[in-house]
């Protein structure tokens, strides 16, 4: 859970909570004032924005499902202390993969097929754009931050070239993105409500399997032992190097899927911001969560609400909405503090 | 648009790179003292917003400049207080701040989009600009321009030829001898950081008042955060090879632009993603010119050996760490 929940008793924490909640509070009030806007006003529209009726809850699942898939991927390569910032290209690669399965199979018999191999394609996308990060590390000597930016930026770009060159629309390619698929070949929700069964389904078998992974075998203690000293595990015969290449394999391949499943259930087609900044927003859940698995699909799940909620915000009260980002940041920044200044 | 003047082209990569070399040489200085500001994209959007916002709303650049070298210098204070005095992660606290900035920058900055705001031009000094090569390429620029030209043999100076620079690289080089030695190390990261996140407010100020004028979402100096902190890895941490660094990235993003017009099927944000890649292959490249091997295999080769001794550099013993004296 989160890190000052830990190790203490009751009263301090609450008063650790209520620090932190008030510490939120107030920064964000102090940026809407700056902004010239009402500050209970956008806290009223960000909640009811969110979980003001049963669609909006929908809505809400539907953004934490890739959050929490980024969030699954980025527990194994916390676990071995790397910064996988380039999850966001692992996403991106993940979706340009599972359009390519798509997009092979507009003709095929079997679309329920087509979708399970879309995902099996997004896996195998991420995976190898983080392998990739992974050797440039291990062989190059590149330091994974850099590295993983620079795969982002490679893959954006590819995006992009995809969209406009080879994959654009019949007649002249658009921001909007590629063709949209036909309706088969899209994820099934449930009922009238955009919601994908399948999709919480495959989140909740990624957080039992990384809890499972990372906490119960071999290779969890591996990544743990190598994470909070590499020296001492190369002594113990474990090669860092194979490890840091496997553990960037299983969070590429978590990244992937969330890539896939925005082509398959949410966008239906490529779009140049496939990964709707996930990845990175992933990297604060799991830091938040001190990174452990079961403290992160409730952040995962709250931060999610407010990306969902702050969409309405530019309409009802014409404020751009980064508002979000802005509470997201502050909230980490003042844990930060309170768990700093109790060290 | 496929002969270029070199003169012209030259001048172009001074006046392009002004804003990267400032954030390059504010980043080689924090973590000369051991601290990473990775919180500099986010500082550039947020300061050049604060830049744009003020400059327009009270008529005066020199305003506009100040706020924006305050903004990049909170930021870094902010940096610097967590990771220096209360112990956390330097990385999570800059990306956490980067993203946050990046955010407030949008979020703040909404009534002051697409608007057209006052621009710092070109200042030519008097009589020297006539001066043949020299003068177009150096001495027909802009205000911030100049700023950067002339911080690069200052920043070498200050470093490498000052009892005050040495006593910086001490710190980021063994926090605890230069602590033994009677040094405050906490106090004295924590001012380079705050001194470093200037010039990094500064370059987000060039970025909207001079080279890329205006603001808006995107402002177009997205991603440049990333390059300069890149850049300074590539410069070996020394600033004069940085500042070589960022030279040589505008004029790759220059080269972009025209070869853009030679294949115009290709979208323009390919193009504008080229010199990421390039980035990471010249670390590669600096990576393996530091290997021992490549070394001794270089040293029949004067070209070689020259290349390899060029590329090389290492990073302060003690980067990232925070020193927490007892």
């Amino acid at each position: 859970m989160l890190p000052f929940l830990e190790n203490s008793r009751p009263k301090e924490l609450l008063i650790r909570v209520l620090f932190i909640t008030v510490g939120v509070f107030c920064l964000t009030s102090l940026v809407l004032l700056v902004a010239g806007a009402p500050p209970w006003p956008a806290f009223y529209h960000l909640f009811v924005g969110a979980l003001g009726s049963w669609s909006k809850l929908a809505q809400v699942l539907m953004v934490w499902i890739p959050l929490t898939l980024c969030a699954c991927g980025l527990l194994y390569s916390f676990r071995i202390g790397l910064w996988n910032i380039g999850v966001e290209g692992q996403v991106v690669a993940g979706a340009i993969a599972s359009t390519a399965v798509l997009r092979f199979g507009v003709e095929s018999g079997s679309p329920s097929l087509m979708i399970v191999m879309a995902f099996a394609g997004g896996m195998l996308g991420g995976s190898v754009w983080a392998i990739l990060a992974g050797f440039l590390k291990t062989k190059g000597g590149v330091n994974e931050i850099f590295g993983g930016l620079g795969l982002n930026f490679v893959a954006q770009g590819i995006t992009l070239w995809l969209i406009f060159g080879p994959w654009k629309r019949p007649g002249v390619g658009s921001m909007s993105g590629t063709e949209v698929f036909p309706e088969p070949l899209w994820l099934p929700t449930f009922l009238s409500a955009r919601l994908s069964p399948a999709g919480l389904v495959l989140t909740v078998l990624a957080l039992v399997v990384a809890a499972w992974v990372l906490n119960r075998t071999r290779l969890g203690l591996a990544l743990k032992g190598i994470g909070s000293n590499p020296k001492a595990a190369y002594l113990h015969g474990l090669n860092p190097s194979t490890y840091f290449i496997l553990a960037m394999g299983l969070a590429g391949g978590c990244a992937g899927l969330a890539g896939a499943f925005q082509v398959t259930g949410v966008y239906h087609r490529l779009i140049p911001v496939i990964s709707s900044n996930y990845g990175y927003l992933a990297l604060l859940v799991v830091m938040l969560a001190n990174y452990r698995v079961w403290g992160s699909p409730w952040i995962a799940f709250f931060f999610a609400c407010l990306n969902v909620g702050s969409i309405q915000l530019p309409i009802v009260l014409k404020l751009d909405s980064s508002l979000s980002g802005i509470i997201q940041g502050a909230l980490v920044l003042t844990t930060l503090l309170v768990y700093g200044v109790r060290k | 648009m496929t002969d270029l003047d070199l003169t012209v082209l030259l001048a172009s990569i001074v006046a392009g790179a002004a804003p990267i070399v400032l954030a390059v040489l504010g980043e080689t200085i924090s973590e000369k003292g051991g601290v990473i500001n990775l919180s500099l994209d986010g500082s550039i959007l947020l300061s050049a917003m604060v830049a744009f916002a003020i400059a327009f709303q009270s008529d005066n650049l020199f305003l506009g400049f100040a706020g924006g070298a305050l903004v990049g210098a909170m930021m870094a204070a902010l940096v610097g207080f967590f990771s220096v005095f209360l112990g956390q992660s330097q990385v999570a606290v800059g990306f956490v701040l980067t993203l946050t900035a990046r955010d407030l920058a949008y979020f703040l900055g909404n009534p002051y989009a697409r608007l057209y705001g006052p621009q710092a031009g070109v200042n030519p000094i008097p009589w020297l600009q006539d001066v043949p090569v020299l003068g177009p390429i150096f001495l027909h620029q802009s205000v911030p321009a100049y700023l950067s030209l002339l911080l690069i043999p200052f920043a070498w100076w200050y470093l490498y030829k000052t009892p005050m620079g040495l006593r910086l690289r001490a710190i980021g080089e063994h926090p605890e001898a230069a602590y033994a030695r009677g040094t405050n190390t906490r106090a004295i990261q924590f001012w380079y950081t705050v001194v470093g996140g200037l010039l990094v407010g500064l370059a987000g100020a060039t970025f909207s008042l001079c080279t890329k004028t205006g603001w808006g979402r995107p402002q177009g100096a997205e991603g440049t955060g990333w390059i300069a902190l890149a850049i300074v890895i590539f410069g070996g941490w020394h600033p004069v090879k940085a500042a070589l660094g960022a030279y040589l990235f505008a004029f790759l993003q220059i080269m972009g632009i025209h070869f853009q017009g030679w294949w115009p099927s290709v979208p323009a944000q390919v193009f504008q993603v080229a010199p990421f890649p390039l980035m990471i292959f010249t670390l590669i490249v600096m990576y393996l010119a530091q290997k021992g091997s490549t070394r001794t295999s270089s040293r029949g080769s004067p070209w070689l050996r020259g290349a390899v001794r060029i590329l090389s550099g290492s990073a302060p013993a003690g980067l990232g760490r925070s020193f927490k004296p007892e």
